[in-house]
């Protein structure tokens, strides 16, 4: 086969998460350059594609699964991609959004979490006084869930955001079929 | 047995040893580190976490508490050491609630910087316990958040034998089992801001927080941004060979 | 806060309740009163605070709880400060920090227990006393609890009312049981209306049989009294502990170290004040038979503990007594009494000048991890019963520093039969290694449950056609910490080469399902955890968890490498012999009967993960909602 290389493919995604770690994506700054001679990039919030237009080699994702919709968007990453990376905490553990978990311990936590976030919290202004309920509003999850709980992941990249270079240095190696692990002076959660 | 010193090895590295000395303090001392979080320096061995476990003649034990001898051969940092240790430190991370990108202590935490040490990267296999345990915010100067306790039980030995006052201590048996404090809340003891125990060093977590300095150190200065925990034992180590 | 002691208070002054038979509310121990009493508990232990568990125990007793005031008063009485006292209190399964009811009724929730009919059982208490288990009646008269094995494998199911047991517990039986008890009888008469009259030994016995089935040479046939322990009385120390090591006589109680090489380690020791301490907190599920031993050969354990105490130089012993055995206590208190006035305990035994021993029972309260030595001791100090760092050894530095042999029941009878018979009569028993006779508790699916003494190198076969227990399809070697085997195995040998065990033989017939029996064992180990080490603590939790997936239907094939990486580490980090046994149960099955868990593994398509159920995770927001899933349902429009 002597076809010239081509370029590869990769899809990112943002499910519970804050946006931050797509920020970090646009960290990397001026090697986004070098990147995309690499690269092209399909379904992704960066280029508006809502939808897989072919297959791709990467998909990244951000943000864990909160609803139905985040369950959905991952499992047709995982059915459109080769190789799966979780960014961030909340991808690798629920981050923030998974805080809710600990403190669903009642019989019924779910109406309970949902009526301390809508109705009956100390700080809330609330003049509805309900439940947002919006048919549009996709269901909410009974816990919070990390991504390698809903598919297989095949790499993790911690931190909250993690920094341009370590993405960068990742997918550049993932690229290369020449990532082994993070070293360890460059591991932060935070 | 003898008082004259001995030597055994650590990774097939030669080190000496004192009678009386445990292998983690002789490793110490050679500038060998060998991960630990119950331990603390000034402290009393516990033996609890068992991070700092190890082979010495084959068998496990923990280097914290057991004794240096004679020709002794010890694995310290073996793959399939380090791959048990890993897994203790997340059970502790899976134990409590551990959410790094909330916590105080994040950059200046052991049990992070260990996971960080050892490389807990992989999707994890453990589930999350995700207890919801009581803050404990009555002090004036002092909150406990004992979701994040790992209970190494630094404080409560240097509230003991350091501070003279006892105000921490184990209750409850097996999972249950936790640190609690000398009466009905933190307001209730003789637990000072000043105390060893409430000193930044000895929670080796997000624990027991001092009120109004939390997030003062800015990112890139904390403790742990400069390098792996342990750093500064082994740069004993590495001075030592440079002379 | 205020208002509850309040009620009780009031309800404790009712004039028309008589007292002493159940009706009694127990006192609160929130008045005036109550200090004074517990005042006097606690001199009554000398203020000692090594004798913490026994002032928890007798506060418990009385008070039926542990309050937070009691805790302040027994602090200031024994110098210790109060989180030390809760330490204490917290730790132990029989000491409760809310009120527990005047009768608190232990229903024994071992897998065995729960083949024989507990359910029925369970049911009958709840109905008849009107309160669900893990409760107490508003009244404050009753309690119902469970609480793991308590040594009626053989006569199961079984439950402690107060310290009485009653066993063999029918529907109608326990109904009967809850009835009387309602109506005012004391458990006590239930077991005999003339239970006071009775002799400690009838007492011991009257509801609870021995079922020895097979009597062997050394323990339970015929012995001479006191035969071993006239001729230790004329050895020199050396002499008696030569004639043990000769034996081959090895540990009883699971670990098997070699008796004589413990007795001459403490023995070598320089302290004059050293302690032999009798392990009876037999505590591993499905074992009874030192419970069988005290009950039959109490002279024996003490005549093996005196001649250990020659052996070594000790001039105080102890045995701990577990908490679910109670009602065995005056039989041993009367027993040793009966010693000391024949000169066999005491100063200069057998008028032998300077031959001085005397023995105090430690009364246990509930934790399983006091049968490991350091933790039996830590205990005995008053503290939580957590295991002792090791080295120093017990043999070197243990109850209060000082030198201590801590062997199990069986042992100590053992070697003073060998002191009798000598070590060669001994070691003509049993196989290479494995010398002499051990008991067997047999329980299970088998036509005859009970305690068998057997020369060591029997096969599993041998043994379960002398129980009648041919229908096993699995047997439970040596209890939880031990080895689960099949069919495939068992013409496997007990002996320390081979299945190793401190005696428990739990038959399982094909109807049983493996993993049932071996989530329920994890879930003791769980709640059997000190929790002082990071692996025990938490990755029993995590291999619990792990198995009930698997019984879900919710464990992946790649579940079962993770399940012997966790208990690999566990195994490996653990600080004592739980941690280090507690996977076990997981392994041992693996090993054996990996049908089982590979039947009940889903694989992943695609990429997705089977174990992840989207329905189950949408319900509750489906019914909050009152909407269907416009992405998982078909329907979601109806």
């Amino acid at each position: 086969m002597s076809e010239e290389p081509r370029k590869a493919r990769i899809a990112t995604a943002s499910l519970a998460g804050c946006f931050g770690c797509h920020m970090a994506i646009l960290d990397i700054d001026e090697r986004l350059i070098d990147l995309m001679k690499l690269v092209d990039v399909d379904r992704s919030p960066l280029t508006d594609i809502k939808r897989f237009t072919r297959r791709c080699d990467i998909g990244i994702i951000e943000g864990g699964c909160c609803n139905e919709e985040n369950v959905h968007v991952l499992q047709e990453f995982r059915r459109n991609c080769d190789v799966l990376v979780a960014i961030g905490q909340c991808a690798i553990m629920g981050g923030l959004p998974a805080m809710r978990n600990a403190i669903m311990h009642s019989d019924d936590p779910l109406r309970e979490c949902l009526e301390e976030a809508y109705i009956t919290g100390a700080y809330l202004r609330n003049t509805t006084h309900n439940v947002p309920n919006d048919p549009a509003l996709p269901l909410i999850l009974d816990k919070v869930y990390s991504c390698a709980e809903v598919v297989e992941i095949d790499h993790q990249i911690p931190g909250c955001a993690p920094e341009g270079d370590v993405i960068y240095d990742t997918l550049i190696k993932l690229l290369a079929g020449k990532f082994r692990g993070f070293e360890r002076e460059t591991i932060r959660f935070d | 047995m003898s008082d004259a010193a001995f030597t055994f090895t650590i990774d097939g590295v030669t080190i000496t040893a004192e009678p009386g000395q445990s292998i983690m303090d002789a490793a110490d001392a050679a500038g060998i580190y060998i991960p630990r979080l119950c331990d603390h320096e000034g402290l009393r061995h516990q033996g609890g976490c068992r991070v700092c476990t190890i082979k010495a003649n084959g068998r496990s034990a923990a280097a914290c508490t057991q004794p240096a001898a004679p020709d002794l051969v010890v694995e310290n940092e073996s793959e399939h050491i380090n791959a048990m240790r890993r897994n203790l430190v997340e059970m502790l991370f899976h134990e409590g609630n551990h959410l790094c990108p909330i916590c105080e202590a994040s950059g200046n935490c052991e049990l992070q910087a260990m996971a960080y040490r050892l490389g807990m990267t992989e999707p994890t296999k453990f589930p999350y316990l995700e207890p919801c345990r009581a803050v404990d915010a009555s002090h004036p100067d002092i909150a406990l958040d004992t979701n994040r306790c790992i209970s190494c039980g630094r404080c409560i030995r240097a509230s003991q034998d350091v501070d003279g006052k006892g105000i921490f201590g184990y209750v409850g048996r097996g999972i249950h089992r936790r640190v609690a404090v000398n009466g009905p809340d933190l307001a209730h003891t003789d637990a000072e801001v000043t105390d060893h125990a409430m000193s930044a060093e000895v929670c080796p977590v997000g624990c027991i927080i001092r009120k109004r300095v939390g997030f003062s150190t800015p990112i890139g200065e904390r403790e742990f941004d400069g390098g792996l925990i342990g750093q500064d034992i082994e740069r004993k180590r590495s001075q030592g060979k440079g002379q | 806060m205020e208002a509850l002691p309040e009620a009780h208070h009031g309800l404790m002054n009712d004039p028309k309740i008589p007292s002493g038979n159940g009706l009694t509310p127990p006192d609160r121990g929130s008045n005036g009163g109550a200090d004074g009493a517990i005042v006097e508990i606690c001199t009554r232990f000398g203020n000692d605070k090594h004798r913490m568990l026994d002032i928890l125990l007798a506060v418990q007793d009385r008070f039926r709880w542990i309050s937070p005031e009691a805790m302040e008063t027994i602090a200031e009485q024994t110098g210790q400060s109060r989180i030390q006292v809760e330490g204490v209190a917290s730790f132990y399964h029989f000491l409760s920090q809310e009120p527990k009811g005047a009768i608190t009724i232990r229903i024994c929730d071992d897998i065995v227990d729960r083949y024989t009919g507990l359910a029925d059982a369970v049911a009958a208490f709840e109905e008849e006393l009107g309160i669900a288990m893990g409760t107490t009646s508003a009244d404050g008269r009753f309690s119902l609890d469970y609480t793991p094995c308590i040594g009626m494998c053989d006569q199961a199911p079984a439950a402690m009312v107060n310290g009485v047991i009653f066993t063999r517990l029918t529907k109608q039986k326990a109904r009967s049981i809850a009835a009387a008890l309602r109506e005012g009888a004391s458990p006590e008469e239930l077991i005999s209306p003339q239970f006071e009259a009775l002799s400690p030994y009838e007492r011991a016995t009257a509801s609870v049989d021995n079922n020895i089935l097979h009597a062997g040479e050394v323990l339970l046939g015929p012995v001479p009294q006191d035969a071993g322990l006239e001729k230790a009385a004329v050895l020199r120390s050396e002499q008696i502990i030569a004639t043990v090591e000769a034996s081959g006589l090895r540990g009883c109680g699971g670990a098997g170290f070699t008796s004589g090489a413990k007795w001459r380690f403490a023995a070598a020791e320089a302290d004059p004040q050293k302690y032999v301490f009798c392990n009876a907190d037999e505590g591993e599920p499905g074992t009874f038979k030192d419970r069988v031993l005290l009950t039959e050969r109490a002279d024996l354990v003490i005549e093996g503990m005196t001649i250990a105490a020659r052996a070594i130089g000790a001039k105080e012993g102890l045995i701990y007594l577990r908490g679910e055995y109670a009602y065995l206590r005056d039989h041993l208190e009367d027993v040793l009494a009966k010693r000391r006035a024949r000169g066999l305990l005491g100063s200069d035994i057998l008028d032998k000048p300077g031959f001085d021993f005397d023995i105090r029972i430690q009364m246990g309260a509930g934790a399983y991890i006091c049968g490991e030595e350091g933790a039996l001791i830590s205990s005995c100090e008053g503290l939580p019963g957590e295991p002792k760092t090791r080295p120093p050894f017990p043999v070197n530095r243990g109850y209060l520093g000082h030198p201590t042999v801590v062997n199990n029941v069986e042992t100590f009878c053992h070697a003073a039969r060998i002191l009798d018979q000598g070590a060669q009569w001994f070691q003509s028993m049993g196989t290479e290694g494995s010398n002499g006779t051990k008991l067997f508790s047999i329980s299970g699916d088998c036509r005859n449950p009970g305690i068998y003494e057997l020369p060591y190198g029997m096969s599993v076969r041998d043994v379960l056609t002398l129980a009648g227990g041919s229908d096993a399809a699995a047997v439970l070697v040596g209890g939880p910490s031990g080895t689960m085997v099949g069919r495939d195995s068992f013409e496997r040998l007990l002996s320390f080469d081979d299945l190793a065990t401190a005696g428990a033989i739990v038959v399982f017939s094909g109807e049983r399902n493996i993993l049932e029996i071996v989530e329920y064992y994890l879930g003791f180990f769980v709640h059997e955890s000190c929790g002082y080490c990071t692996p025990c603590r938490v990755g029993n939790v995590f291999l619990q968890k792990t198995i009930q997936k698997f019984r879900e239907g919710n464990a992946d094939s790649s579940d079962v490498a993770y399940l012997r990486d966790l208990a690999s580490t566990i195994i490996e980090t653990s600080r004592c012999g739980l941690g280090m046994t507690s996977p076990n149960p997981i392994l041992s099955t693996l090993e054996n009967f990996p049908l089982v868990y590979s039947a009940t593994t889903k694989e992943n398509e695609g990429g997705m993960k089977a174990t992840f159920d989207i329905q189950a995770a949408i319900s509750g927001a489906r019914t909050i909602a009152k909407r269907r899933s416009y992405i998982f349902d078909k329907d979601f429009t109806q």
